[in-house]
């Protein structure tokens, strides 16, 4: 009896969800976006009440293939399209989707606050990511074994460190991986030999690395990631099936807008305005 | 009635009353058969879904490229000072191996058994055999409780509060390990097998109590070789639901065993297992890619560990009671 209550209200609480959809425009995808988003449809919603913006996480991936599936209208992804996903919208929809770079995002490195190191070149990086740079004091730190932070296998986030810093080489087996940059951040706070890598957006309590480029050291300001200076920046993308119509197109046009961008720069991220 | 036989049998003819009862009895009777069905229906249709993703890594040349069963399970050539089992599923030459996941499944696993079947087991026969009746009446509904935490909490509290004692109490180099996810499942299981065994034990007839201690025994000889015993496949259930349970668990093993795919018998070192590995990747796995398919076959490969662990321990419980009672059951 205990088990057949539990069932309904499981079934009630799975119910929930389809029936508060009475947004006008969903929005899904990047977990590395879904704050932004969010803030975006708070703001939209105040200003043009009456339209209603729904935005849930679930991963790029999630939101790419809700897009396919036609239960979302804008997908966030914190990385590009692939190819097979181009093809799952052509056969479907006979579209090759429309891409739209909506912020920027620097990806930044993490030591712990006591780490007496503050610089590094991508290629030092790419040594300890790849496992041949074990100790801090191959670098000139500390004689003490690396700790390695990464991402889970497939965000988008992991995947631009693999195609940007580790020149598309595998990541060292010893490389932990945990759940979303807020954990990696944490994890880099409570361990003094640890490195870890991120968005900027959630950089807090930690030192943020800078990169050395020749005897320059470039660090991942909102300037210099404008400027495209700091090396590891990216695109963070919204994506339809067909070009923005009706409430959609609006707000999109708004988190375009500068007021839009003013949002993307408070939570943490580029405006790509 | 010996005059019926000679007459046609004839059906009594029923009142109105009688016979809505009979019709509400129908339709009840029906309801919960088909709950019942609905619950089978479900299950064989999650298997079908499951197999049927999974699928595609045979029938996918792409994917039969990629994954084949021998890229899974053997160990593969990579440049020298590379591990040859890597599992890489998102690379230029994706690496498939299920080696390491495997390792950190059983590592994990094992460290939790080790801990909460002990821990669940006495602390039931504490319960059961040995504990007063006040302290009883507290003892249960406060471990039932304990198994009401959802596996985030734990896992959480694995990851903030355990993880730096455990790293200084065993010395360890990092401060998520195997260790430390196999204490946080420990957590998880401990209420599970404590409850299933305490019902067990309680379960086992007086009599037997009785008899022993008339003979002689004293109460700890009498629970140790008496009602443990007897109470046997009923434990066993509680461990193998236990064993499934930690096996199956994700969020625990996500959040504080660092997941990399290494592989080594080391405790202090990480561990990748197979339920946390379809938990991180399948948010943004590409759909229908043979990442995507190996996702789903390594959710078959969980349900085909559970469901030969649950066939072996049934036997195994059968073959208990039958000794138990000389042949009888």
């Amino acid at each position: 009896m205990k088990a057949f209550l539990g069932s309904i209200v499981a079934g009630l609480l799975l119910a929930l969800p389809l029936a508060a959809q009475a947004g006008n425009v969903t929005v899904k995808g990047s977990d590395t976006m879904v704050i932004l988003g969010q803030r975006w449809a708070e703001e939209f919603m105040k200003k043009t009440p009456g339209t209603k913006v729904q935005v849930t996480g679930g991963g790029s991936g999630v939101g790419l293939a809700a897009l396919q599936n036609g239960t979302t209208e804008i997908a966030m992804s914190s990385r590009e399209m692939k190819d097979a996903e181009k093809t799952k919208l052509r056969t479907r929809y006979n579209t090759t989707g429309v891409e739209i770079p909506v912020a920027k995002d620097g990806v930044t490195f993490y030591v712990s606050e006591s780490n007496p190191i503050s610089a590094l070149t991508v290629e030092q990086l790419r040594g300890i990511y790849v496992g041949d740079i074990t100790n801090w004091k191959q670098v000139g730190g500390a004689d003490a074994p690396i700790i390695i932070y990464s991402r889970e296998n497939s965000s988008g986030t992991y995947v631009f460190v693999k195609d940007h810093v580790l020149d598309g080489e595998d990541y060292v087996a010893s490389a932990q991986t945990l759940p979303g940059t807020a954990a990696v951040v944490n994890a880099v706070s409570k361990e003094k030999n640890s490195i870890g890598y991120g968005g900027a957006a959630y950089a807090k309590g930690i030192k943020e690395l800078k990169i050395k480029k020749g005897n320059e050291e470039v660090a991942p300001s909102a300037e210099n990631i404008k400027t495209g200076k700091y090396p590891l920046s990216r695109d963070l993308y919204f994506y339809l099936r067909n070009k923005p119509s009706g409430d959609a197109k609006t707000f999109i046009d708004f988190a375009l807008s500068p007021e839009g961008q003013a949002v993307v720069t408070k939570v943490g991220y580029f405006p790509v305005k | 009635m010996e005059q019926g036989l000679s007459q046609p049998l004839v059906a009594p003819s029923l009142s109105p009353a009688a016979r809505r009862r009979q019709l509400r009895e129908k339709v009840i009777a029906g309801l919960i058969t088909l709950m019942a069905f609905t619950g089978i229906a479900a299950l064989i249709l999650i298997i079908i879904f499951v197999a049927k993703e999974a699928l595609g890594l045979f029938l996918d040349a792409e994917a039969r490229h990629e994954a084949s069963l021998s890229k899974m399970f053997l160990a593969q050539d990579v440049p020298a000072g590379r591990p040859a089992f890597r599992w890489q599923p998102v690379s230029k030459v994706p690496k498939v191996s299920m080696i390491p996941l495997f390792v950190g499944t059983l590592k994990t696993t094992v460290v939790s058994m080790l801990v909460a079947v002990p821990l669940g087991v006495f602390g039931a026969l504490f319960a059961a055999e040995f504990a007063p009746r006040r302290l009883r009446e507290l003892l249960k509904p406060v471990i039932e409780l304990l198994a009401g935490i959802p596996s985030v909490v734990l896992g959480f509290f694995a990851l903030m509060v355990m993880s730096t004692v455990v790293k200084d109490v065993f010395h360890f180099d990092r401060p998520l390990n195997a260790m430390l996810a196999g204490l946080g499942l420990a957590l998880a299981i401990v209420p599970v097998i404590f409850t299933v065994s305490e019902d067990a034990l309680t379960a086992v007839p007086r009599s037997y109590r009785e008899a022993s201690l008339a003979l002689g025994a004293t109460p700890w000889e009498t629970a140790w070789k008496v009602v443990l015993p007897a109470a046997a496949p009923g434990i066993l259930a509680a461990c193998v639901l236990g064993f499934g349970r930690a096996i199956g668990e994700t969020m625990i093993v996500l959040m504080a065993s660092g997941n990399a795919d290494v592989i080594s018998w080391s405790l202090g070192d990480s561990a990748r297992s197979l339920s946390a590995t379809i938990a991180a990747e399948m948010g943004e796995v590409v759909v229908g890619s043979p990442h995507y398919s190996l996702l789903f076959f390594i959710g078959v490969q969980l349900f085909l560990f559970t469901f030969v662990l649950n066939l072996m321990a049934s036997t195994w419980t059968r073959r208990v009671v039958r000794k138990l009672t000389g042949g009888a059951a």
